[in-house]
Order: structure tokens, then sequence, then C-alpha cells
């Protein structure tokens, strides 16, 4: 053991307590659910009850709470502090939300009861439709995509029915225009729907080049771009207009990835910047929660041209009489099962009306403020690329130049803020930056919270600088470094029984 | 005299062995990935053309693309590979082999590096 | 605003540091007729009460499921949650995590992710499972994009009695990504041929089970005839409970198993989120969609869990992953493996017996109206007139009687059709409302 001098008996240490998997927990005889043996009856199975036993541990309720308190308890989450992931947009998730969301009104009602059981559940899908149109200046607003890849499908394949709408004239369109600084998702999200993608390198200001863009849109078959804004480099497109003319009079569409929205919203309409398409993440921008990983939200907001081909199911009617549209012929199809992440839908709003137009405003202005102060605060000991290319939007991003001939890496200091108490930034990405780190602090985090950040930063910068061993770092996590690559040489992907 | 091995500008290298081209990546490739924990390698039979894709290489973080060096018919892959991916990092152009080829047109060898023609240009990369 | 930390003297401050005279100034790289001078024509911030009070009021002109009689499923299906279960995915540590990147400080949900993708394994029967999918209609998708990899064949054949949500969501990526989809018309009372649909050219065969009429029938001939043409057998489950009941996919065969998992831990929600299951065999798994995790050692040599074969996803191989998805549904995996761990082997065994009993004993006061002649806890019932006409009137009275065929199938002829799920939540009382009515 490292870091600790008084060995215990058990192994445990106070709060840090060893938890096994369920599956070497079962004590068969054990139940945490008291439900009765179902009467005699006669099986309609067809001769396909399953026989012998599933496989599954038997467990009694106080061993099931102590055993996912104890998962929890090996969890970072931004209820346990600063969560500076950028990209991500790790904000604080108000509770309200999910009081909200477990209405019976809205949680225990049936995707296809009939429609007029379910007339406040559609009233509030038109409202979350309000408010993404009014905050993005895009009259059209598909709701079903299951998370922000899965909106960016929805967006891209909107544009396909767009073009092939245009017939033979647009057969040849197939190339799609994205930045080095993408998010892995656009090439993926384009590739997967036949699109060739192009690359366009940043220029020294994290930016994409406006003449180099118009020569590559002026080359001929482009289908859209996929730009992000503001981007993965923490700066705003500045000629984001330039593009948008250069894209259109090349006869494609303008795809926004709408996943730093936050940094935005309630100052600027992406529909005022010539955009098409756009998907929002609701947990970004809306702040319904990660949950280690989903379930997320990702509606896509069309502009005029673009709003025929969303997908359906859509809401249409009066309120009172609002009824979903199963069928349309100009949709291009369906993105998933029923109508849309309903329980995200509910968390949103809650999120969008307790911020209300103001609240919003200030959402962006403070993260952006945030960013930019600790952009200043460290940009001399941490070195930052784009520090001069204007102000930063939401985040900060350095690269790992001020590290360099200390032996110590990007992902060295990022393991050494988990011994601090802090959850890493996002590392080595955007792609673009050699040893990234990107830094978002969001606008929830208080001043002293900032000032924290920065004193921790500038110690582990020193740090690194005296020699202190911090490639062997985390000490005091639950657990050190893993072994990621024995884990992918032999994948163990499930417990199996002994023997 | 030893059999000459020859290297591509994808840090690929191929020898001919009784009549038969055995390829795989270079040893400054296998360090620059680092640990290698899969390969994916073609079926026997199918053909390819040069710098055309032949296998996959992955480490935990990176997956690359390994292209044939010469054009011809994939005959014979190193089934060794599928348990033991370490062989890349520990024997690169010996028993990490990837893939012998029949090769179309020997004459190709003549446009790919040499080993010292190699070694001078990964100095210039580094 | 309650959210805001940021104090005005604190705005101040910062800006000083930053030499920025004002926030709005930060904005400088918009163009400047694109920036908003004045907030959005929206309401202003409210208060929690205010907030409360009107979304409360949205909520109440929905009828919950639990105001009377319910037996609507067809994909979406009402099950009691444990009160454990919606508590402990409310603690922090699992409600604000992120994706599992720094598993020093993840192990929390890495480890109940292994043991989700073991009992997936379980329950479907099948070697391996992954993280979790967006909901059952894109797993399945994805299923049919995974058998067009492994067997390089591009023409998919889909049963007729696929839920027609997932058969049109798996048509539209079809439709942009240049596969084949052949889907048969339904056949309510089960039965179709599917094997003579297979040939030389078809990636994998799709069925559901039980299907959208409820029947259940066994695959290992499909399988046998499907593997005979080198094409798979993909078997989509809608109800998981089911396999508590039912001998599992895997033992008939089974290559890919895309299923919706909602109907554990997690609340029906008007549809979602919900929880999409995928489960498939060892030597494909590396043609598999969506996050893996793994076991492995820490430097201490302690066992511990990561995100493993990562370099099938977008974020390494970017335009070549093996697909663009990113989130699963993190939290509805837990609520699913929490509530099956309370459950556990006996739990779910009696569970799923409930279920059946309640759907036969209502099958039985429905005799011959049964169209369905083997099914768990959902059938298909013949009225005499309009089944959409007959649940809006039933509604009127107080039952939520079940999904018209109607609604899934327009203009397919089956509008006579009723399609009825008995979950352990619906008591006698209710089932015998239900009969009445339907008489």
């Amino acid at each position: 053991m490292t870091g600790n001098s008084h060995d215990t008996v058990s192994g445990d240490l106070g709060l840090s307590i060893e938890e096994p998997l369920i599956f070497e927990q079962d004590s068969p005889g054990a139940l945490g659910v008291d439900w009765p043996e179902a009467e005699a009856h006669a099986d309609r199975l067809g001769g396909l009850a399953r026989s012998g036993p599933i496989g599954l541990p038997s467990l009694a309720e106080p061993t099931v709470v102590r055993h996912y308190t104890r998962l929890s308890q090996k969890n970072y989450g931004i209820d346990t502090g600063l969560f500076p992931l950028g990209s991500c947009t790790m904000k604080h998730n108000p509770r309200l939300n999910e009081r909200m969301a477990r209405l019976p009104g809205f949680a225990d009602i049936h995707p296809l009861q009939p429609e007029s059981t379910v007339q406040g559940a559609l009233a509030l899908c038109r409202e979350v439709q309000r408010w993404l149109t009014v905050l993005t200046g895009m009259p059209g607003v598909a709701l079903t995509p299951g998370a922000g890849a899965h909106g960016e499908l929805c967006g891209m394949m909107a544009i396909r029915a767009a073009l092939d709408a245009g017939g033979a004239a647009n057969a040849d369109r197939r190339r799609v225009l994205v930045p080095d600084s993408a998010h892995g998702t656009n090439p993926a999200t384009a590739a997967a729907l036949g699109f060739e993608v192009v690359s366009i390198p940043e220029d020294a200001r994290g930016r994409v080049d406006p003449e180099r863009f118009e020569a590559l849109a002026g080359e001929g078959g482009v289908a859209a771009v996929m730009l992000t804004n503001p981007n993965t480099c923490g700066v705003f497109e500045n000629d984001i207009r330039r593009i948008a003319d250069a894209v259109h009079a090349a006869g494609g569409y303008f795809y926004c990835d709408g996943a730093n929205f936050n940094a935005i919203v309630g100052r600027v309409r992406p529909g005022d910047l010539g955009v098409d398409a756009m998907h929002i993440n609701l947990h970004k921008t809306f702040s319904t929660p990660h949950g280690g990983g989903g379930p997320g939200s990702g509606p896509v907001v069309f502009s005029e041209a673009l709003a025929p081909y969303a997908p359906v199911p859509r809401i249409v009617g009066e309120d009172g009489a609002l009824r979903l549209e199963e069928a349309n012929e100009r949709a291009f199809g369906r993105m998933k099962a029923f109508h849309g992440q309903m329980g995200m839908f509910v968390r949103a709003l809650a999120y969008m009306m307790s911020h209300g137009a103001d609240g919003l405003r200030q959402v962006s202005g403070d993260a952006v403020l945030n960013a930019n102060y600790l952009l200043r605060r460290l940009e001399d000991v941490y070195s930052a690329p784009f520090a001069h290319s204007g102000p930063a939007m939401h985040e900060a991003l350095f690269d790992d130049r001020a590290l360099r001939d200390t032996g110590v890496s990007t992902l060295d200091i990022a393991k050494a803020m988990i011994d601090e108490g802090l959850h890493p930034m996002t590392v080595y990405f955007p792609l673009v930056v050699h040893g990234a780190m990107l830094v978002e602090p969001t606008e929830t985090e208080t001043r002293a919270s900032l000032d924290r950040f920065i004193a921790i930063m500038r110690g582990l910068a020193e740090r690194a600088k005296d020699g202190a061993p911090l490639t062997e770092a985390p000490f005091h996590a639950p657990r050190r470094r893993l072994d990621e690559t024995q884990a992918a040489r032999k994948p163990v992907l499930r417990w199996q029984a002994e023997g | 005299m030893a059999v000459r091995t020859y290297y591509t500008r994808e840090h690929e290298w191929v020898r001919i062995e009784d009549g038969v081209a055995v390829c795989g990546i270079t040893d400054y490739a296998q360090t620059q990935l680092g640990d290698v924990v899969y390969v994916e390698l073609p079926e026997v039979g199918v053909q390819v053309a040069r710098d055309g894709e032949a296998a996959v290489v992955e480490s935990t973080k990176a997956a690359s693309d390994v292209y044939a060096p010469l054009t011809g018919t994939i005959v014979a892959v190193n089934d060794r590979l599928e348990e033991s991916p370490d062989l890349v990092n520990e024997s690169a152009e010996d028993a990490g082999w990837f893939f012998r080829m029949e090769v179309d047109d020997e004459g190709e060898l003549d446009e790919l590096m040499d080993e010292e023609g190699y070694q001078a240009f990964v100095e210039e990369l580094d | 605003m309650r959210y805001l930390p940021i104090t005005g003297a604190d705005r101040s401050e910062m800006l000083r540091a930053i030499g920025a005279p004002s926030v709005d100034a930060l904005f400088s790289d918009v163009p400047e007729d694109a920036l908003l001078a004045e907030p959005v024509d929206l309401p202003r911030h409210a208060g929690e009460f205010e907030v409360e009070r009107r979304l409360s009021r949205l909520a109440a002109r929905n009828r919950a499921a639990g105001a009377g009689p319910f037996f609507c499923g067809a994909g979406s299906y009402r099950h009691h949650i444990p009160a454990a279960v919606d508590y402990l995915i409310q603690r922090g540590e699992f409600l604000t995590s992120y994706t599992p990147y720094q598993p020093e400080i993840a192990q929390g949900t890495l480890q109940y992710l292994f043991e989700f993708q073991t009992q997936v394994c379980l329950l479907t029967g099948m070697e391996v499972a992954n993280a979790s999918m967006y909901d059952g209609a894109t797993a399945a998708a994805e299923a049919v994009m995974m058998a067009n990899r492994v067997t390089r064949r591009s023409k998919a054949v889909v049963s007729g009695n696929l839920h027609p949500h997932y058969r049109d969501t798996a048509a539209t990526l079809a439709r942009f990504q240049g596969f084949t989809l052949e889907a048969g018309p339904p056949v309510p009372a089960g039965g179709e041929d599917l094997a003579s649909r297979i040939d030389g050219e078809t990636s994998c065969v799709v069925v559901q089970y039980p299907d959208l009429f409820g029947n259940v029938r066994d695959f290992s001939e499909l399988a046998e005839a499907a593997h005979a043409k080198g094409a798979l057998l993909v078997v989509v489950v809608t109800e998981i409970v089911a396999l508590g009941a039912l001998r599992p996919p895997g033992d008939m065969g089974a290559d890919i198993v895309a299923a919706e998992g909602q109907s554990l831990g997690n609340a029906m929600g008007f549809g979602g989120p919900h929880l999409g299951l995928f489960a498939a065999r060892t030597r494909h798994m590396r043609q598999m969609p969506g996050r893996l995790c793994g076991e492995t050692v820490d430097a201490d040599g302690r066992r511990g869990y990561v995100l493993t074969l990562a370099t099938r996803e977008q974020h390494i191989r970017r335009e070549r992953a093996t697909s663009n998805i990113c989130t699963n549904s993190g939290l509805c995996s837990l609520a699913f493996t929490i509530h099956l761990s309370l459950l556990g082997e006996t739990g779910l065994k009696r569970l799923a017996a409930l279920n059946h009993a309640g759907a036969v004993s209502l099958a039985d006061r429905l005799g011959r109206r049964v169209v369905t002649p083997a099914f768990f806890n959902e059938f298909a019932v013949r009225l005499e007139g309009d089944a959409a006409e007959a649940v809006e009137r039933l509604a009127g009275d107080g039952i939520l009687a079940g999904v018209p065929v109607s609604r899934l199938h327009p203009g397919a002829g089956l509008d006579d059709l009723l399609l009825v799920a008995v979950t352990e939540t619906a008591d006698a009382d209710d089932i015998e409302a239900l009969a009445e009515a339907l008489q």
C-alpha cells in the first residue's frame, strides 16, 4: 500500500471500504423484494418455459442498499466538487428538476395512451419546443433524438433528405467539411451516412481560416459543413457568417454542433448566424444530469429550409387537442421508439423556467467570465496556445509546452489533480493541440472554488518542475492507475462463476 | 547473404522469404503506438493493392491502418498475434509479422526504402 | 438566481483580473449585429415554488397509469419499482457523475456496469453485453448494422411482428446507409415463415420475442436456417421481464440480442428515457457498438474496472467507428441493475410468474377472442368494433385498456385488434373490470 502507514486488519481504511461484486455476495434464500408465488394455473408459454437457474444472486434489501451506497462512494460527481471537464459541461444539477420529472403525471404515463389522456405531456413538449425556438431563432424542432450524437445523426439525415429531394443535381454532393478540432462524433456521423469527410485544419488562431474554407467549399460536391461554435479550441468562430455564406453559395447546408451552446445561450441565436441545423445536448446547456453516461437527449433545431424533413413523430394541433403525427411524406424517418426523452424534457424545462430569459443570459455570461478568469490566472504557468486569439468563451485551452522537459505529461497532471480532490479536465482533446488540457469551469462554481482550483493547478505546475513523482499519481483515490493494456488484450467483460 | 528488408513511408516492412513476401510494422511504429492490444488481420486469399488497407493495429488509445507494401494475394497470417498481440511490441520485425503475400510484381520493391533510407526517414520525423 | 453563485462583487474583481470592461466585452468575437442587447422574449426567472406549480398543473392534465386499471404495453411496461431503486440512483455520486473516463474515481459506475453486463448476459443467455444503448429500437438498428459488418452483407430479413417503431428506426438508417430491410406484413397469430426468405445475401434475420402481438416461439430452427446460409439471428425483446419465465434467446442460437430494459427499474415516462440492452457472442465482440466495461488491475495489483476496447468508438476511430454512439443510458442501466439485484433469482422468477398468471387469467375470461396462442404477459384480442374507439371510450370510464394495433399499424386492416398487457400491477379487480368492459 502506498500513502498510508497505518495498516488495518481488514485492509479497509475509514470510509474507503472495498466492495465485492453482487455475484460474490449471493445468499440463496435471501429476498430483496417480497412477491408472492403465483397461484396455480395452466401455463400458456407454448412449451418455452425456462428451465434451470438464471444465475442471479439473491440478496436482501439492506445488502443491496449498502452495496450501491459503497459503490457510489467510489465515484466523483458534480455534487462532490469542481468538475472542469471541457466540452462536457458539468454544471450543477438542480434537484427540483428531479422532483418534477417524477411527478406521476409525467413519469407514470404510457407513450401509447390515448392522446386525450396525455394533453399535459404533449403541451410540455410544445413548451420545450417554444423555448428552444426562441433561444435559437430557428423555427423547427425535432425532439426525438436520444442524445447529442443521435441529434447529429438526425440533423445530417435531414440534410441528406433535403439534398435527395433536390434530385439528380445533388447526386454528387457527398463532401462534408469538418474541422480537425471537431468532436469525434462529427466525422463518425457524416461517414455513417455515406458522406465523404473532408478535414479542415485550424489556423494559428484556433479557428477555421475563411479563405481556406471558401477555397475548399469552391471545389464542388459540398453537402454540408459541420462546425462547433464556440469551437473546441475555446474561441468563437468570428468568421462564421462568411463560412455560412460560402457553404450556402456552394449549395450545401450548415450543421452546427451545439455542444457548446451553453456559452452563448440567451445572447446569440444560431439562426442569426446562418445555421441550418443544430443539436442541443440538454444535459450540457440545460443541466439534465449526466448520470455516469446518460440518458441524454439531443433535440435538433432546424431552419425553414430543413424543417420539413424533420423526423416523425411530430406534435401537431392546438392546445387541448394536441396530436402526434406519425407519418409525413417529407419526414426523413424515425429516430427511436416513441416520442423522445420525456423525462429529460421535464428537467430541461424546469431548468429553463427557473432561469428565465434573464437567468439564461447570466448563465452564458458567467460561464464565459469564469473561463476567462481561469485562463488569465493560469496562462503564465500553463501554455495557452490561443490565449491571444480574442477572449476565450466558456473553456480555457492549454497545451503541454510548459511541461516540456519536466518528465511530467498532461495525463500525469490529470491524475495528480485526482489526489487533490479535483476531477481532471478533459485531456488530449481537441486533437489539434499537443497534450491538450481543456478546462470548463461552468457558471455554477463560486469564486472561492475557482481560486482553489487556480491555487492547486499552479502548485502542480511547480511540483512538476521540481521533479515531484506525479507520474505515479493518484495515490489517494479508490484505485491507483488501472492497467488498460491488460483490459484490452484479455478482455474480461463479465463475471463468471468459478469452476 | 542476409535477406534484405524494405520499408514504406507508412512504417511497414517487407522481405521476400522463399518467394513469399513477409510483412509487418516496423519497430519504430510499435514504439510510437505503445502497447499493442489487438491486431485485425486480413483473410487468407484476399487480393490487396499496394498502399491499400490490409490490417489494423490497435493500442488502447489508437487504431491504425496497416497498408500492403506491395500488390498481391494474402497467403498466410500470423495467428499467434490473436493470443499474443504483445509480440508486435517485443519483436516487431520478426516474430510479430502480420501476413505473408504472393507478390504480383517484385519490381515494386525497388520503390521502397532500404534499411538505411528508412533510418534516415525516421530520424527526420523525430 | 439560486443556481448562479457569482456575485456582483465577484464579477467586478474577476473582470479586473481579466482586463475586460464588462461581461458583454467578452463576446466581442461575435458579429455585432448578432449579439442580442436584451434578454429574449421568454418569461423571467422563477422560484422553485412557481416552477413546481406550473409544471404540476401540466402533469395534472395527464392521466397517470396508477389512477385506475391499466393494460398498455407494446414496448413500454408498467412494473412496480422498489423504493430503494429511486433512492439509490439519486445519490449525487451516481446522478451527477460523468462517463467514467477517469477510472480511479469512477469505480462505482464501472463496477455496476460490469455487474450490469453480467446480468444482461445471464438473462439473455448470451456471452457478452455492452453498457447499454439509447433504447430497444436503436439497439435493434445497431444489431442490424453489426450483422452487416460481421457478414459483410447488406440485407436484413425482418419479421412482420417486429414492433413498427423498431422497424422504422432501422429502416431510416437503412435508407441513408444503403442497406436493405425486407420487412413482412404483420401476422397476429404468429407462425410466419421466415426461413424461406433467407438467402446468400442475407446478413441477418430479425425477430421479436415475445413479438408485437405477444407470440412466443422457439427460434432454434430459424437460427439453424440462418446459420446454414451464413446469416445471423437477431432476437429483439421489448419486455425483458419475460426472460424470467421464458427460455433465453441465447439457448435458441441467437447471435445478437437487442432488448428494451425499461421494465426493470425504469418508469414508462411517456416513452423515454428507456434503456437499450445489447448482447452478442464473444467471437463478434469487437464488432459491437457502444461502451464496454472490463476487468483489470491497478498499479497495486487490486482488481478494478475500466472502459475498454475503445478503439471501436467514435472518439478514436472518428469516421471509421463502429457507431457514432457515445452516451449510453447510464442511470437507466443503474436502475435496471439495482432492481434486478433486489429481485434476485427467486424474485425475478416470481415476478415473471405473476405477470404470466395475470395474463392467463384475463385470457381465460376472454376465451376465443384472444388471437395469440402462446404468450407471456401480453396478447392481442379481437374486438367487435374499432379497437381505438373502444380504448377511447374505456378511458372515459377510467380504464386504460391497452394499445389498439391501428396505433402502430394504421391501415393494415387490423383495426379490431387490441394489445393487452397484464403486469403484476394489475390486480384481480382490474382484470375483472377489463374483462367485463370488453364483453
